[in-house]
Formats: C-alpha cells, structure tokens, sequence
C-alpha cells in the first residue's frame, strides 16, 4: 500500500482493525471521537461488534466480558473518561485479560480543556485502579509510530495477558501526516487463549473463569508475586525509547510524545547556536527506559525534563538519574503548546530550571 | 416448608456459602435446573456480581466472569456481543443492579441485549452487614437506617420490574418469589422461560426473585419466609410485567 494521508485518530481507529481488533465499545468524548466514529462504520461493515456504551464504566466493563471471552477488543477514551475506567482496568488487570485502551490526552484536571496536554503520565502509569496491577503504556510521537504500535498493541496484550493502553495527545490525534500501514510487524508466538469463557463445550471437564477475587490471603499474595514476575518480564523484553545525538551533548532533553517534537526542533536550534543537546524519548512509559540513562556521559551539564504538564514524568525521570546528573524541569500546560523557542531559552538558561 | 434439595448437575460440588435459611441457595439451585433442562449448561457463561452471591462463578458448573459492583450487565453484553450463540447470565443482588449498577442494567435492558438476569431482591444489603438498600422497606430497620428508613430521608424503595415493564427491549420480566413450595415452582418456571426466550433470541429477559435475608434482617428462618409474605410481597407485589410472547419489536 502507498503512503496515504490521514488523521491521527483514524489512523489509529484503521490501524486497530489491522491489528485484527474484533469488538470495540466506548462513549464519546473529544478529542478522540474519530476514533469510535471510524470504527462504528468499518467494524460493522466487517461484521465484527461496536457498541456505543451508556459510559465509560460500563465500556470498559463490556471489555472485560469480551475480553474474557477470548476475543481482541478495545476501548477509547480520553482523560476524564480514562478517569471513569480505571476500576474496570485494575479488575482486567488482575484477572489477566488482554485489551487495548487508547486515551487521547486533554488538558485537565477536572473538565479542563479539549486543547492536547499530557498532564495524564500519573493517570496512565500509576493508574487510579486499585492494588498492585501495571499496564503496558506507550507514547507515540508521530502518526506513523501510533500506528505501528496498534498493529503490534493486540500482540502484545494476547502475549502477557494484560492492557496495553495507547497513549496520544489530542495533537497527535486531530493532525494529519502521510503514512504507511503495511510497515512489519514484530513476529510473536502467541498463546492460545485455552482460558476463554465460551462454554465448556468448547473445553469438556474443566470450567473457565474469568475472575480478580482470592479471598485467601496467601493465595492473593501468591497472585500479585506472579503478576510481578510478569512485570519484570514485561519490562525486560518490552521497553523501548528512542536516543537522539548522544554522543556527547552538554544537555540532554527528556520528552515523549508531542513534547518530544517540540524538543526536536529546538535541538536544531540550539546546534545552530554551538549548543550540543541530546535526546532520550521514551517509547513506553511504562515499563520506563530507566537503563537508558545510564548512557549519559559524566560531561553532559544537565538534563533537561520537558512535559506538556507540570512535572510529573519528572519523577521516572529522577528516579533513573539516581542523582548523577543535575535534572531541570521545562513545562506547559492547560493546552498551551510551547514554541521550541523556549525550550532553547530553558536549555540557556538551565540553572534556573533546576529542581534536583 | 419442604423444598427437595437433590442436587443439579448445574452445580458444581462447592459447598454454597449462603447462611441457613438463606433462599439464595434455592435460587441458585433452580437457576441450575433450568440450563440443565434447556441442555444450555454447556454453553452458559454465568456473570457473578458483587454481594453474598460473589462466590457463584464457584458454584454454576459452567464458564463464568466474577464482575466489579454493579457491572454485571455491562460484562453480559460484552461477551454476548462476542459470542451471541452462547447463553449469558447475570445473578445479581438489589444494591449491585437497583443502585450502583442501575445505569448498566437500563441500557442492557434498553438496548434488548439478549441475556438474563437473575435479579435477587432481599431488601437489604446483606454481604457488608445489613445496610439500606434501594429496595428496603420505609419504616425497615438497618444499620444505616437504625430508626427505619423514611421516605423524607432516604426516598421510597425502588420498583425495579415496575421500572423495566417501560422499556421496549425487555422481552420477558416476572416479579417470584421462594418463600414456599409453591411459588418456588412458579419461580422455577419463570426462570426457565426467560432461558428459553434468550435461547429463542427474544431479547433482555429478567427474573426478580424476593429473597430472604434472615442473619441481617434479625429474624428466625422461619419468621423471614413470614415476613416475604407479609411485608415484602405487598410493597413488590408478584406477578408478569412483560411477555413479548411470540411478538416481535
Ligand atoms: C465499588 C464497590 N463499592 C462497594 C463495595 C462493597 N459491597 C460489597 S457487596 C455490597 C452490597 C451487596 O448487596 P446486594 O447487592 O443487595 O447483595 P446481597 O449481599 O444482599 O446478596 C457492597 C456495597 C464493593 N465491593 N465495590
Ligand atoms: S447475609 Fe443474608 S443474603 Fe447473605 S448469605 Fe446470609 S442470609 Fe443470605
């Protein structure tokens, strides 16, 4: 297939059904309407199910009943509405069930803005789901990326049996840029999902169950040690970032995402002006690419954490510094999009953007 | 009373959990005997809510999802859409669907999903210890409403199949009881219709079944069944509210 242009967020709509997504329920919210508005009509028209639900609540949950009966199934939503799925992620968390969630970032807290922020890093990797569950989270820059990682999404969450969630702004979703939706996708051997509830019929002699309750203590702690080991694994296979001009550089930028573009751009700034500034772009945010960090040379001055919110990968990001280097923070929010000029002014003037 | 307690192949040999003189169990064992009956055991899938019943995705010898509170009838859509040759069920209490998962069960009902509720109406809360329910009677004692529940403070009791008889997509809607043998035989038989509707395609079936709940009432077993028939049964009176029959909407 030739390179065709496309919005963000139908090209992430297209690039689930590509992923071989089988049934799709959410609720409206912007900025990500395009996506369920897209797949309401190709998914029926492929015979396969969306269901606009009453709420978020009740979409993540018809997620986990799908889900549980073995098919790849998604949900959308943007931050308030992730907001109102967090329960129904920490009960398909812990009874392992495999989904993909896209959230397509808004400004907030509260009803906020429909503007792009990313002020929901806490939201997607700390969650507001109970107990000790992970997702797997990623943050694509660029259309294209978003796209390669929703072919790969449904792989990833049949592999571990756990929720991928998708993570884009609303920038990321409303633009449009030429793309490709035939580039490879990584090869896995999945398992077969023998742990569907779709009748005994289909498994004589043994029932499935879909299911986060042990009541037993020791049994529970006995699954949450299990989920861990599976979130070491998750971490060691699955973490992915991106490395931009290391060798060497007197500063280095955190971002991801939209930020991550900025930044790219006053980079190109700041080498005109003699200034050597490198990147680490974090692909997943959770797993983080904390090992990534340790590739910063002793000479680099500073790092520099540049987020379209107030500081809160800040805290991955010191955390993976383990105090080596001095780490500044750079920040917009509400929907306020900066100019990579500012982010060269913050680089200049470094000192003063330090917190740590 | 008697009730004949042989047991159904639609259970499996996990002792039931439920308190003497608790009628969930009879529920439970009807519930059983229906898909038995239908020989739709083998493709049921059971969606367990939160309240004493939790534990029944342990007790239905079919497949099953355990649901947070009051998502029940959101997880039976989502797997019926999937898998639409399958017979889904709920079994829920009347905190878990008449008030935190009231939401999902009107539009599970208003959008005619094809499954069945198994709809457990007890007039209390019974798995935290007796608080007020939706469904509590005015003038009922809880331990949230230790004076008896008033209509100025806390509203009159909800009428969930007076509610549903409104809505287009239900199929099939009968208010039971099983406070005797009687009745017990005629809650069988709704139950068994609803199942028989659902494997027809008819749409949202519901069976509200008045329960009993001696240990957080604070009665005798014997005195609970008395008080269904006294109390209970006049504020939700029996009866068919919906048969769609042979129609179709
Ligand atoms: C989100 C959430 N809120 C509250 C609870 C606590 N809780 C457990 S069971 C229950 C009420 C159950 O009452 P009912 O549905 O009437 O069933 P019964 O126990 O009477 O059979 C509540 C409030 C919970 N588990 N989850
Ligand atoms: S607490 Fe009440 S509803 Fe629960 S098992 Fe005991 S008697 Fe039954």
């Amino acid at each position: 297939m030739a390179k065709v242009l496309m919005k963000g967020n139908e090209a992430l709509a297209l690039a689930a059904i590509k992923g071989g997504v089988d049934a799709f329920y959410g609720y409206p919210i912007t900025p990500q309407n395009e996506v369920p508005e897209y797949l309401s009509k190709h998914l029926i028209d492929a015979g396969k199910v969306f269901l606009q639900a009453e709420s978020e609540v009740a979409a993540i949950n018809m997620v986990y009943g799908a889900a549980g009966a073995g098919k790849r199934v998604m949900t959308s939503s943007s931050s308030p509405g992730i907001a109102l799925k967090q329960e129904g992620i920490s009960y398909i968390a812990a009874a392992e069930l495999p989904c993909v969630i896209s959230s397509v970032m808004r400004g907030g807290p509260g009803l906020g803005s429909i503007q792009p922020a990313q002020g929901d890093y806490y939201q997607a990797t700390r969650g507001g789901g109970n107990g000790d569950y992970k997702l797997i989270v990623y943050a694509p820059e660029s259309i294209q990326e978003t796209i390669d990682i929703m072919k790969d999404a449904f792989n990833v969450a049949d592999f571990y049996r756990n929720p991928v969630l998708v993570l884009i702004d609303g920038l990321i979703g409303q633009m449009m840029e030429s793309v490709d939706f035939d580039r490879p996708v990584k090869e896995r051997k999945l398992p077969v999902k023998d742990w569907a509830t779709t009748g005994t019929k289909d498994h004589p002699g043994r029932r499935n169950v879909a299911n986060s309750l042990h009541i037993d203590a020791q049994e529970l702690e006995d699954q949450n040690i299990h989920l861990q080991e599976k979130y070491a694994l998750i971490a060691k296979n699955e973490t992915q970032h991106e490395m931009i001009n290391m060798e060497n550089p007197d500063y280095v930028i955190v971002a991801y995402g939209t930020m991550a573009r900025i930044c790219r751009s006053a980079i190109k700034e700041l080498k005109a002006k003699g200034i050597s500034v490198g990147m680490i772009r974090p692909i997943t945010l959770l797993p983080y690419p904390k090992l990534a960090f340790n590739m910063i040379p002793e000479t680099t001055k500073g790092i520099l954490c540049c987020e379209l919110s107030m500081g809160q990968m800040l805290d991955d990001v010191l955390i993976s510094n383990k105090g080596r280097h001095k780490v500044g923070f750079f920040g917009r929010s509400g929907g306020m999009l900066p100019d990579p000029s500012e982010i060269v002014d913050a680089i200049e003037n470094f000192s003063d953007k330090v917190v740590e | 009373m008697k009730v004949k307690y042989d047991k159904s192949k639609g259970l499996t040999d996990k002792p039931l959990s439920y308190c003497p003189g608790c009628t969930h169990g009879i529920i439970h064992k009807l519930v059983a005997e229906s898909l038995v009956e239908l020989e739709i055991l083998d493709k049921a899938i059971a969606i367990a809510s939160v309240g004493c019943s939790v534990f029944s995705y342990e007790f239905f010898n079919c497949d099953a999802q355990q649901a947070p509170h009051g998502r029940a009838c959101a997880l039976a859509t989502g797997v019926k859409r999937v898998l639409p040759d399958n017979i889904v069920f709920t079994y829920q209490g009347d905190g878990d669907l008449a008030s935190i998962g009231i939401a999902e069960t009107i539009h599970a009902a208003n959008r005619g999903e094809n499954i069945t509720v198994i709809f457990v109406n007890n007039a209390i809360y019974g798995m935290t210890g007796g608080q007020m329910a939706p469904t509590s009677l005015i003038g009922q004692k809880t331990t949230t409403s230790q004076d008896g529940r008033t209509q100025a403070l806390h509203g009159n009791p909800i009428h969930i199949s007076e509610m549903f008889s409104t809505i287009k997509g239900v199929a099939y809607l009968e208010r039971v009881s099983v406070h005797n043998p009687k009745n017990v035989m005629k809650a069988k038989k709704a139950i068994k219709k609803a199942f028989e509707y659902q494997k027809a395609n008819k749409g949202f079936t519901m069976i509200e079944i008045v329960s009993t709940c001696p240990v957080n009432w604070g009665v005798k077993p014997v005195d609970a069944l008395k008080w269904v028939e006294s109390d209970l049964i006049p504020e939700f009176p029996l009866g068919v509210f919906k048969d769609k029959g042979d129609q179709n909407e």
